[in-house]
């Protein structure tokens, strides 16, 4: 096989038993690899109703067929999947840097790793060689140091690693995996489900050629693609990057602040990527093999937060923002290192501390539940404290915290569910979905829970395709090509900051693929596998009990709260009238049922009628 | 015959290098047919997000790797200051190695003998990683045109200095 590595790595922690066993050439060109691999690998590989946190729960790492070559993002990747502790259903995840290429030159198109390991360890990947270390030493030691700590202790700068913090190891249900300092593989709580295997670390060094099937086809279309890289396609994130979204979407009553209270922040302009950019941003880096920039390098010149330092982007920098009413760029920054040292997801951090904030402030908590932490909206000092507690689990509220906020409003208990902006469990991103109400459609049906990943639905919101205000007839149909687009993307693990760059789309994707693989595929094919991908997630969610109408919901305070500000969005709030007309919609042009499962028809224009049992079963089993 | 003074090498602008490693591939590509780092002639390096260099051969005068060979495996070309390996010669000893101070002699992981940027000599348009750096941070030069470069910007920034005190004062 050409660019894939043709194989697939097996490791029982408990028993220390590692084994390969060839990729098929089937498998690979169905899934393509990445999340659609990955989730293939992880219906095969799992019992149904296993806990995240139990040792049966396989956590897998991908490479995409792309891994490992010049392509620009695509060579730089990899993904994982595993049951989610945040949702009960599909937690998968991109990350992009240096990690991928170096697992795909050790030979691997994926890891399965079953089993909990005896004591803290970490696994090594050196090319052929496996092995389960010990990593007692690296207890509780932040993403950075550990990193630095394995590289140490195996003599190679030139490792990669890919670790969790103490979030990580404490089990917080959004804990994320991270890779070179500040690539996250963020959502959907992996770092929760490392930590419960006790396996702090995968440190990889591959030394072996990646060869693509035509390689000077394979030269100039990615010449070409870097050059359109240096175009208009990517200039938003090689210039202010995504936080350019604060003041969009400020405009537009779409910046959720104080946990979805309002839609515009009065602090915008100093939140501001414009702001970001002229005051603290240093340099802007990239991943591997990429021809864009985008990683904003920001560093605090003075104040308190003297020389903190890091990434940021719009949806960490919103949500522990914005949506914490915060309009201190110094403490935003200083709130994202301490959530990467400590290896969290830097969406769903800042929404449960929003949400914390917000039970604060309505009494549903108390000063001394918070152990005297004053949690109102817009305090700096009790965002970085409080992140502090949850990154350590550290008191009642710290720990219940850790939990994410549907978890977490289940035990403060009371008004808390209010409060919580999840769907599935999983935290909202930055977009109101009160005046973004495509995205909230689109939110609601994604498989790994609240996501603008998934589909993309926030798009024709504030392209102003459509009235965002209103969920119309068309829209549940409008919001399934994407999906698939999108599914596509993450199983070849370009990055999605490259989508503007495949000009002809599919067709450009697909011409991608056979360069690099020599297996033939057509724009149309790719579609079809994009569909596939988004069956099989939503049958695996059914398998688990969470894939059904009464899954895709929207959190109360988009149902409840209108929009006070004046202006063309005050009293908006999404109906569950027109939510369920969107998902009736929705469903049908999925070819799903009226209960938002798929029909076994649908399955087996798939290919995936081995899996009809599950829709069958559910029938049996007479469950709603 | 060239002098010695307008031998041209590979060099990063450290202001202008992200580290992103599209040069190491670019030389595997071109001078290996295949994606593989360990191949590269030129390496980068990232010392956090804020300091990166990619690094290659930078053909200098009384090269210390030719001075350190027990085995005369290496040899510098009078016109281009290239480092040549002989092959059969070099055993691995890794000598010439430890001698460079940039890290630019390596180990060829099949061939288990040294490598090093030869300007991808044979390549009508020069050395393929500064055609493919995204930066535009690889230029292949010579140390005049360097030191003219580094002089050119002092000189700027003195009097934008200068100038921005005086409107400041103003």
């Amino acid at each position: 096989m050409f660019a894939y590595a043709g194989k697939i790595l097996r490791v029982d922690l408990t028993t220390g038993k590692v084994s390969t066993e060839p990729l098929s050439e089937k498998l690979a060109k169905e899934y393509i690899g990445g999340i659609g691999l990955g989730i293939k690998l992880l219906m095969d590989n799992s019992k149904p109703g296993t806990d995240p946190f139990d040792p049966d729960n396989p956590i897998i790492y991908l490479t995409g067929p792309l891994s490992g070559t010049l392509g620009p993002t695509g060579g730089n990747s990899y993904a994982v999947v595993s049951k989610s502790p945040a949702t009960g259903g599909i937690g998968n995840a991109e990350s992009h840097g240096f990690f991928g290429p170096d697992l795909k030159r050790a030979g691997y198109d994926a890891v399965i790793i079953t089993g909990k390991a005896p004591k803290l360890s970490y696994l090594w990947i050196d090319d052929d060689k496996v092995e389960i270390r010990n990593a007692e030493q690296l207890q509780y030691k932040t993403v950075k140091e550990t990193d630095d700590m394995i590289r140490i202790e195996l003599g190679d700068f030139y490792i990669r690693v890919s670790a969790i913090g103490e979030a990580g190891e404490k089990l917080c249900r959004f804990a994320a995996i991270i890779n070179d300092e500040f690539r996250a593989i963020g959502r959907a709580g992996m770092g929760g489900v490392m930590g419960s295997k006790n396996l702090k670390a995968v440190a990889v060094r591959g030394t072996h050629d990646v060869n693509v099937a035509n390689m000077d086809g394979f030269r100039e279309f990615i010449k070409m693609i870097y050059e359109r890289m240096k175009g208009p396609a990517t200039k938003k994130y090689k210039t202010l990057g995504t936080p350019e979204n604060v003041l969009v979407l400020n405009s537009l009553s779409a910046l959720a602040t104080r946990n979805f209270t309002n839609s515009q922040f009065e602090g915008a302009e100093k939140v501001s990527g414009e702001w970001l950019n002229e005051h603290y941003v240093k340099k802007i880096v990239g991943c591997a093999t990429c021809g864009m920039r985008c990683d904003h390098i920001a560093v605090v010149p003075e104040g308190p937060y003297a020389g903190a330092t890091s990434r940021l982007e719009f949806e960490c920098l919103w949500s522990m923002g914005p949506l914490c009413g915060v309009d201190r760029l110094d403490a935003i920054i200083e709130a994202m290192r301490i959530t990467n040292e400590y290896g969290m997801d830097g969406i769903s951090i800042g929404v449960v501390v929003a949400f914390a904030m917000d039970c604060y402030e309505n009494g549903v908590i108390t000063k001394e539940q918070t152990d005297g932490i004053d949690l109102s909206f817009g305090n700096a000092e009790a965002l970085i404290a409080i992140i502090h507690k949850i990154g350590k689990r550290e008191g009642w509220l710290g720990n219940a915290l850790a939990e994410g906020v549907a978890k977490a409003a289940e035990i403060i208990g009371g008004d808390a569910y209010k409060y919580a902006c999840h769907i599935k469990g999983l935290e909202l991103p930055g977009y109101d979905l009160r005046t973004l109400k495509t995205a909230a459609l689109g939110f609601s049906v994604s498989f790994r829970g609240a996501c603008h990943l998934r589909n993309g639905a926030y798009s024709p919101d504030v392209k102003g395709k459509v009235n965002r205000f209103k969920i119309e007839a068309g829209r549940g149909k409008m919001i399934v090509p994407d999906g698939h687009v999108y599914n596509v993307i993450d199983s070849l693990i370009v990055c999605k900051f490259s989508r503007g760059t495949y000009y002809d789309g599919n067709k450009d994707l697909a011409n991608y693929y056979t360069l690099a693989t020599g297996i033939p595929m057509e724009p149309d094919e790719l579609n079809v596998i994009g569909e596939r991908i988004e069956n099989l997630a939503r049958l695996f969610n059914v398998r688990e009990g969470k894939g059904t109408r009464a899954n895709d919901t929207l959190p109360w305070k988009i149902k409840n709260c209108p929009v006070p500000e004046d202006g063309p969005a005050k009293g908006v709030v999404v109906s569950d009238e027109e939510h369920q007309l969107g998902l009736d919609e929705y469903y049908a042009a999925r070819g799903w049922d009226s209960d938002g499962v798929p029909t076994v028809e649908k399955l087996e224009s798939l290919g995936l009628g081995e899996y009809a049992y599950i829709v069958k079963d559910r029938v049996k089993g007479g469950k709603a | 015959m060239v002098r010695a003074q307008d031998r041209k090498f590979v060099s990063a602008d450290p202001e202008k290098c992200v580290g992103c490693v599209v040069c190491e591939y670019a030389c595997s590509m071109t001078n290996d047919n295949t994606f593989n780092p360990a191949k590269s002639r030129i390496r980068a390096l990232r010392l956090g997000p804020l300091n990166n260099i990619a690094v290659a051969c930078r053909h200098c005068e009384d090269p210390a790797c030719v001075a350190a060979c027990p085995r005369d495996a290496l040899r510098q070309e009078e016109d281009t200051g290239i480092i040549v390996v002989d092959e059969d010669a070099c055993d691995g000893c890794a000598w010439c190695i430890s001698a460079c101070q940039f890290g630019a002699m390596m180990m060829h992981p099949d061939k288990k003998v040294v490598f090093t940027c030869n300007s991808c000599k044979d390549q009508e348009d020069g050395p393929q990683c500064v055609k493919w750096c995204p930066e535009e941070a690889l230029t292949f030069v010579t140390a005049q045109q360097l030191a003219q470069k580094s002089r050119i910007t002092a000189v700027k920034n003195l009097f934008q200095e200068s100038k921005e005190k005086k409107a400041a004062s103003k």
